[in-house]
C-alpha cells in the first residue's frame, strides 16, 4: 500500500474568529496552526493502512514555509515522508491547488511508483471548498468516494462507508482511487516524543509550484452570526441540586 | 449578583492567585468595604495562574522569596490543598553540585531542614522512572509540594465574602483610571464607575496596560514558559493519587518533569527568550485556549524533547505515550526578577501585587494586606518594593532586555555577583573616561558604571602580597586588587568615584518637622552638621540608614545609596507635608560624589584649597563649601570605610576636574583609585559598618544592630514606640562580627564564604534565636587590615561571647571554624576610631 495524504494548514481556532481589517483573511496573531480536523483522520487512515498491510505513507500540503510544521506533525504520528509545495502564504483556489497537486503526484508517481489511496478531507477547516479531492481524482482519471466514516481494505478493492440520513451508503472501488474523509472515521493518535523527534529527521522533498491565474475571486470574509450565548445561574450549593437534576433529564443524561 | 457598587475603600483588579489572596487577607484584617474584579470569568479567568503547574519548591538562595513561599505553602496547608510529594533537584554536572551544596546553605539559612542532598541510587529509589546513570547527585526537599491554586483562590474568595467585606465581579473590564492631584479617584469598569481610595492592579501579565491608565510604571513583561503533558503513563495508572513521585528538575538542561494524574507534565526554561508585549495578548473572547496560553512553538521544544528522553526513558520513549497537550504559557518577568508589590510612587493609593508565581501567591496577598491595613509587612518586602525602580529601570526596552537576558539563567547558577550584560553604559559618570584609563573592572549600579577595581593597581598586589583565592567560585567576580587597594588606602589614600549616590534636597519651612518625623537622629542641629541616622518602619525595624546634611534652616540634603534611592525617595515623599510646607528634588544628577580616604587624604586636600580643613577647623561630622581652584566644593568630613577623609560634592559636569585635581595632587602621596569594593565591603567590614539590605532589615531592630544612642529624641518619630519598647527588653539577637579561624576545606583548598550562609555549632547545629530567626552570615568578605575575613551575622545572646570558640560557617557543604571577634557595633579595625577623628 502507497498511500498519499493531502493536508492543509488552517489556524486552530477555538475563541471568537476575528477578520483582518480588509476582511481577506482571518486574523491570526493569537493563533497557531493545525491540520484540518478531517485531515487529521486522514493521516491516521493512512498511516494505519501502512502498518496493517506495509507500503510507505507520504503526507503532501500546498502551503507557505511554516506549513512545514503540519507535515512534521504529520510525520509525527507515522508519516513516512513529505513532499511540500511552496506558496508565498496566499490562498490558491482549489483548482489551482488540485493542478498543483496533480502535477506532484504524477511526478512521484514516475519516481517511485504509482499511488494505491489518495485521502484528502473532505473539505479545508478554513476556506471549505469541498473540491480539491474531486477535482485531483477527476484529473487523474481515478474513481473517488466523498464524505466518508469508514474505510477497509478489501480482496482486490477498497470498501467506503458514507453516512447517509440514518444509514450508511457503501462503496467497493478499484485501486487505485482517492477519497475524501471526514473527521470521526478514526480517533487520531497523539505524537509521541519519538514521534516527534524522528519527524524532524524524515524525509521532505520541497519545490515552489507556478500559481497559476485564478478563475475565482474572493470579495470579502464574513463571520456568521453565532449563537448568542446566555449563562442562567440555577442557584448555589446545595439549594441547586433539584434544578440542575431537572436539567440534566431535560437534556437526557440521566438515564 | 448584586449590583456594581458606586464607591468601596479598596478596588482590587485581578482575581488570579494574588488578587484572591490579597482580598482574603485585607477583609481578614478587619477592611470591610473592598471591591473585586476581572475581565474573565470564575473561577479561571485566564490568566496565568489558570496554567500554573502549581509545585512548590520551597528554598531559594533569596530570603525574602524563601519567607514568601513557607508563608503561601503554610496557607494552602491550612486550606487543606497542599499534596506533599517531595521534590529533587538533579545534576549531570559537578558544577551544578556545588550550586546544590550552595543550596544546602541557602536552606539552612532560612529553615528549611528537611533538605538533603542525595546520590543517584537514592534519586532512582524516589524516581524509578530516572535514567541515574546520567545524574551526578540531587538536592532533595521532602517538602516540595503540589498546590490547587484556582480551587485557594475560590476559597480565599468565598472566605472575603462570608466576612461581609468583598464583594466580587467577573467579566468586568477595565476601561480606564482616574487620578486627581496624584491620587488615584476611581476605575471606569464595564459595568460603571466606582470611586476608591486604594486600587491594587493584581493583573499579572496585564498589569502594564492597567498601570498605564493611571499614569504609572509596573515594568514587567510577558514571557513564554514552555509545558507539555505527555501520557496515559502506564506506570501512573494504578496511582492513587494525582502525585506521587518527587517532582524532578532537570536543573543542566533547564526543565522539570512531574506527574499529572496519569500523565507526566515536561515544562521547560530551556528555550530561546520568548518575550511579548501586554498588548499582545488576545482577549478572553477571541483566545483558543486562554488568554495566556499561546499557541505552542514545537520547533522551540527540539533540545527539550531529547533531554527529557535521556533522563526518563521509560515514559518519555513509550511510542504508546502520547503529547496530549503542549502551550507555549505566559508568565510575568521583571528586570531584576523579582515581584512588584507595594504602592505606586507615581499615584498614592495605586498598588501594585504583580510578577508572582502560584508558589508564593498567598504569602504575597498576606503582606501586601498588612502593608495597606498595618502600614508594614511582617515579611521585609524590600527587594520586591515597587518603588525600587529607576527612571530607566520602567522602560519597556529595559525591561524587556533584562528579562531576555534573565529567563535563560531560571535554572541557572548564578553567582552573587554576577553583572549584567545587557544595558550597559547608561549612566556615566565624569570620570568614566580616567577610570577605564585605569583599567576599572565596572560593576553595574542601577544603571551607573562604577568602578569595581581597578587593573592599574595590580602591582599592588605583589607589593602587598595580597594572596588569590583558590577556589573559583570564591574568585569569580572578584580580584585581590581589591585587598591591596584597601591597603594602599589605608596607607597613604584612596580615591574613589561615588556618583551612583541618589541625593534628595528636603527644603522649606517644614523641611525639618518632615525630617525629624522621618528618621529616627535628632535632626535640629546646627547648619553644617552631617548626621548618620537609620529610619524605621513602625515596627522599629529598618527600612533604610543614610546620611542627611543640614545645609541650611532650611535645607536638607539626604545622601543614600543608589541601589536603595528610589525607595528612600518615596519614603522621604511621603513623609512631606500636605499643606506644602516642605518639598523634595531629586538632585541626583546635578552632584557627583568622590571621595577621598587615607591617613594622607588631609595632605591631599589641603594641597588644593586654601581654606581650613584641619581637625580642629573642619572637625568630623561637619559639612561645608570650601574652594578647590575654581570650584566651590560641598566637602562632608564623614567615612565609610573607616579613615581620615572626605565626600565632595560637585556639579556632576565639574567633576572630572574634580578628580584631576585630586588625582594630580595625590601624586606625590601615593593616591590610588579605589572601586567599590574596598568602599562597599573590606573598608566597610573591618569597621563592623552596618549596610542595608544586609544587616539592616525590618526583621531586626536597631538595639539588636547595636545602634541604639544613649538617648532618644524628644521630637516623635516614625517607629519610636517600638524603638522604647526594644530598648526595654533583652535583643534577641545582637549583631556580631565574626572572623574565620581556618579556610581550609577536606579537599585542602581555602574557600572564602560571601554571604548567606548559615552560622551554626561546629558539629552544624543551626542558632535560632527566641524570635525563631537563624543566624546566617549578612555581610562577608576580606579585612586586609586585619589579615583576618570577616563576616557578620545576628546571634542569640548566648552565643555573641567575644572570644567565644564554638561556632561555624557553613559553607559548600563543609563547616569552618569562626571566633567571634566582636559583639556589637565597635569596630574590629580601629576601635577607637582614631583614624577618622585624627
Amino acid at each position: 500500500m502507497k498511500a498519499l495524504v493531502c493536508v492543509k494548514r488552517v489556524p486552530m481556532t477555538g475563541g471568537r474568529i476575528v477578520l483582518t481589517d480588509d476582511e481577506q483573511a482571518i486574523e491570526t496573531k493569537h493563533l497557531g496552526f493545525a491540520i484540518s480536523p478531517h485531515e487529521e483522520c486522514g493521516v491516521e487512515e493512512a498511516v494505519r493502512l501502512v502498518e496493517a498491510h506495509g507500503g510507505e505513507s507520504v503526507v503532501l500540503t500546498l502551503g507557505p514555509p511554516d506549513a512545514e510544521e503540519q507535515l512534521r506533525d504529520a510525520m509525527a504520528i507515522g508519516a513516512d515522508r513529505g513532499i511540500h509545495l511552496v506558496t508565498d502564504g496566499e490562498e490558491w483556489d482549489p483548482e489551482a491547488t488540485a493542478g498543483a497537486i496533480v502535477a506532484a503526484v504524477i511526478a512521484d508517481e514516475t519516481a517511485s511508483g504509482p499511488f494505491d489511496l489518495i485521502l484528502f478531507g473532505n473539505e479545508s477547516a478554513d476556506s471549505g471548498g469541498f473540491q480539491t479531492g474531486l477535482r485531483v481524482a477527476y484529473a487523474l482519471g481515478r474513481p473517488c468516494a466523498t464524505g466518508l466514516k469508514a474505510v477497509a481494505v478489501g480482496d482486490g478493492s477498497f470498501r467506503c462507508e458514507q453516512e447517509e440520513g440514518g444509514g450508511r451508503n457503501v462503496y467497493e472501488l478499484p485501486l487505485p482511487a482517492v477519497v475524501t474523509v471526514l473527521e470521526g472515521l478514526n480517533l487520531p493518535r497523539y505524537p509521541s516524543v519519538p514521534g516527534r523527534m524522528r519527524a524532524g529527521r524524515k524525509p521532505l522533498e520541497a519545490s515552489t509550484p507556478e500559481r497559476p491565474a485564478s478563475r475565482l475571486e474572493r470579495a470579502r470574509l464574513v463571520v456568521p452570526a453565532g449563537e448568542s450565548k446566555q449563562a442562567e445561574i440555577l442557584g448555589h450549593g446545595a439549594d441547586a441540586a433539584s434544578a440542575v437534576v431537572d436539567l440534566l433529564e431535560q437534556i437526557g443524561v440521566t438515564s | 449578583m448584586s449590583t456594581f457598587p458606586a464607591s468601596a475603600r479598596a478596588v482590587v483588579i485581578g482575581c488570579g492567585i494574588v488578587g484572591n489572596s490579597l482580598v482574603h487577607h485585607l477583609t481578614r484584617l478587619g477592611w470591610t468595604d473592598v471591591v473585586q474584579i476581572d475581565k474573565g470569568p470564575l473561577p479561571n479567568p485566564g490568566g496565568s495562574t489558570g496554567h500554573a503547574s502549581n509545585f512548590i519548591f520551597p528554598v531559594d538562595h533569596s530570603k525574602e522569596m524563601t519567607q514568601l513561599t513557607l508563608e503561601s505553602q503554610r496557607q494552602y496547608i491550612e486550606m487543606g490543598l497542599n499534596t506533599e510529594c517531595g521534590g529533587i533537584e538533579v545534576a549531570r554536572t559537578e558544577e551544578r553540585m556545588e550550586e546544590f551544596r550552595r543550596r544546602m546553605a541557602s536552606a539552612k539559612s532560612w529553615g528549611v531542614d528537611s533538605a538533603r542532598l542525595v546520590t543517584p541510587a537514592e534519586i532512582k529509589e524516589f524516581v524509578p522512572y530516572i535514567d541515574e546513570s546520567i545524574l551526578l547527585g540531587g538536592f532533595y526537599c521532602p517538602t516540595v509540594s503540589v498546590v490547587d491554586s484556582l480551587r485557594a483562590g475560590t476559597i480565599m474568595r468565598e472566605k472575603g465574602i462570608d466576612s461581609g467585606g468583598l464583594q466580587v465581579f467577573a467579566n468586568t473590564d477595565v476601561s480606564g483610571m482616574d487620578v486627581e492631584h496624584g491620587q488615584i479617584k476611581r476605575v471606569r469598569t464595564s459595568r460603571g464607575t466606582i470611586e476608591a481610595e486604594v486600587v491594587v492592579i493584581a493583573c499579572g501579565v496585564w498589569t502594564p496596560l492597567l498601570a498605564a491608565m493611571a499614569g504609572a510604571h509596573i515594568p514587567l513583561t510577558p514571557a513564554v514558559h514552555q509545558m507539555i503533558d505527555v501520557g496515559p503513563v502506564p506506570r501512573f495508572e494504578t496511582s492513587s493519587s494525582a502525585i506521587e513521585f518527587p517532582i524532578v528538575r532537570d536543573m543542566d538542561v533547564f526543565m522539570y518533569e512531574r506527574q499529572d494524574g496519569v500523565g507526566l507534565e515536561i515544562g521547560s526554561y530551556a528555550h530561546r527568550s520568548i518575550l511579548h508585549d501586554p498588548e499582545e495578548i488576545p482577549s478572553v473572547e477571541e483566545a483558543a485556549l486562554s488568554p495566556t496560553e499561546f499557541p505552542f512553538t514545537q520547533a522551540d521544544f527540539g533540545p527539550q524533547m531529547e533531554h527529557a528522553l535521556e533522563l526518563m526513558p521509560e515514559i518519555v520513549g513509550d511510542e504508546s505515550v502520547g503529547v496530549k497537550y503542549a502551550i507555549n504559557g505566559l508568565i510575568s518577568l521583571t528586570p531584576d526578577g523579582m515581584p512588584i508589590l507595594g504602592e505606586t510612587p507615581e499615584v498614592k493609593g495605586l498598588w501594585s501585587a504583580a510578577a508572582v508565581w502560584v508558589k508564593e501567591g498567598p504569602g504575597v496577598g498576606k503582606s501586601v494586606a498588612e502593608w495597606m491595613v498595618l502600614g508594614e509587612s511582617h515579611i521585609d518586602l524590600h527587594t520586591s518594593d515597587a518603588s525600587r525602580f529607576h527612571d530607566h529601570q520602567k522602560t519597556r526596552a529595559h525591561t524587556k532586555a533584562r528579562a531576555f537576558e534573565a529567563f535563560p539563567k531560571t535554572y541557572g547558577i548564578v553567582h552573587p555577583a554576577e553583572q549584567w550584560s545587557s544595558e550597559r553604559g547608561l549612566r556615566i559618570s565624569p570620570m568614566y573616561a580616567q577610570e577605564k584609563a585605569l583599567g576599572a573592572a565596572f560593576y553595574e549600579a542601577v544603571g551607573w558604571e562604577r568602578p569595581q577595581w581597578y587593573e592599574a593597581n595590580a602591582p599592588l598586589v605583589e607589593h602587598y602580597g595580597v594572596e588569590t583565592r583558590e577556589g573559583e567560585w570564591d574568585a569569580r567576580w572578584w580580584s585581590p586588587i581589591i585587598n591591596a587597594e584597601h591597603l594602599a588606602m589605608r596607607e597613604h589614600a584612596g580615591i574613589f568615584d561615588l556618583s551612583a549616590f541618589a541625593i534628595f534636597d528636603v527644603q522649606g519651612a517644614g523641611a525639618l518637622d518632615a525630617l525629624q518625623h522621618a528618621v529616627m537622629a535628632q535632626m535640629d542641629v546646627p547648619v553644617g552638621r552631617v548626621v548618620y541616622t537609620p529610619v524605621l518602619g513602625q515596627g522599629g525595624g529598618f527600612k533604610s540608614d543614610l546620611t542627611i546634611m543640614r545645609l541650611g534652616d532650611d535645607l536638607f540634603r539626604v545622601v543614600t545609596g543608589g541601589a536603595h534611592g528610589m525607595a528612600d525617595r518615596k519614603l522621604f515623599t511621603d513623609a512631606l507635608p500636605d499643606d506644602g510646607a516642605a518639598s523634595l528634588v531629586d538632585v541626583t544628577t546635578a552632584w557627583t560624589t568622590i571621595g577621598v580616604w587615607g591617613p594622607r587624604s588631609r595632605d591631599i586636600l589641603s594641597s588644593v584649597t586654601s581654606d581650613e580643613v584641619s581637625h580642629e577647623g573642619f572637625p568630623f561630622g561637619r559639612c561645608r563649601t570650601i574652594e578647590i581652584g575654581s570650584q566651590l566644593v560641598l566637602a562632608s568630613r564623614i567615612s565609610y570605610v573607616g579613615d581620615l577623609g572626605w565626600e565632595l560634592y560637585v556639579p556632576i559636569e565639574q567633576g572630572r576636574r574634580l578628580w584631576d585635581v585630586l588625582w594630580e595632587a595625590g601624586q606625590p602621596h601615593s593616591l590610588t583609585a579605589c572601586g567599590i569594593g574596598v568602599y562597599g565591603t573590606t573598608g566597610r567590614l573591618e569597621k563592623a559598618y552596618r549596610a542595608y539590605g544586609a544587616e539592616l532589615e525590618t526583621e531586626y531592630n536597631v538595639v539588636e544592630a547595636g545602634m541604639q544612642r544613649p538617648k532618644v529624641k524628644e521630637q516623635d518619630f516614625v517607629g519610636k514606640e517600638a524603638h522604647l519598647r526594644h530598648r526595654e527588653e533583652d535583643p534577641a539577637a545582637i549583631l556580631c562580627t565574626l572572623t574565620v579561624d581556618d579556610h581550609t576545606s577536606s579537599a585542602g583548598v581555602k574557600r572564602y564564604p560571601l554571604g548567606r550562609e548559615p552560622i551554626t555549632l561546629r558539629d552544624g547545629t543551626p542558632l535560632t534565636d527566641a524570635k525563631g530567626r537563624r543566624s546566617y552570615v549578612t555581610s562577608a568578605g576580606a579585612g586586609p587590615s586585619l589579615g583576618k575575613y570577616i563576616l557578620m551575622a545576628y546571634l542569640p545572646p548566648e552565643h555573641a561571647v567575644e572570644g567565644s570558640g564554638v561556632l561555624a560557617v557553613e559553607y559548600m557543604d563543609e563547616r569552618y571554624p569562626v571566633t567571634v571577634a566582636v559583639a556589637g557595633a565597635t569596630a574590629p579595625f580601629d576601635p577607637e576610631n582614631e583614624r577618622i577623628r585624627s
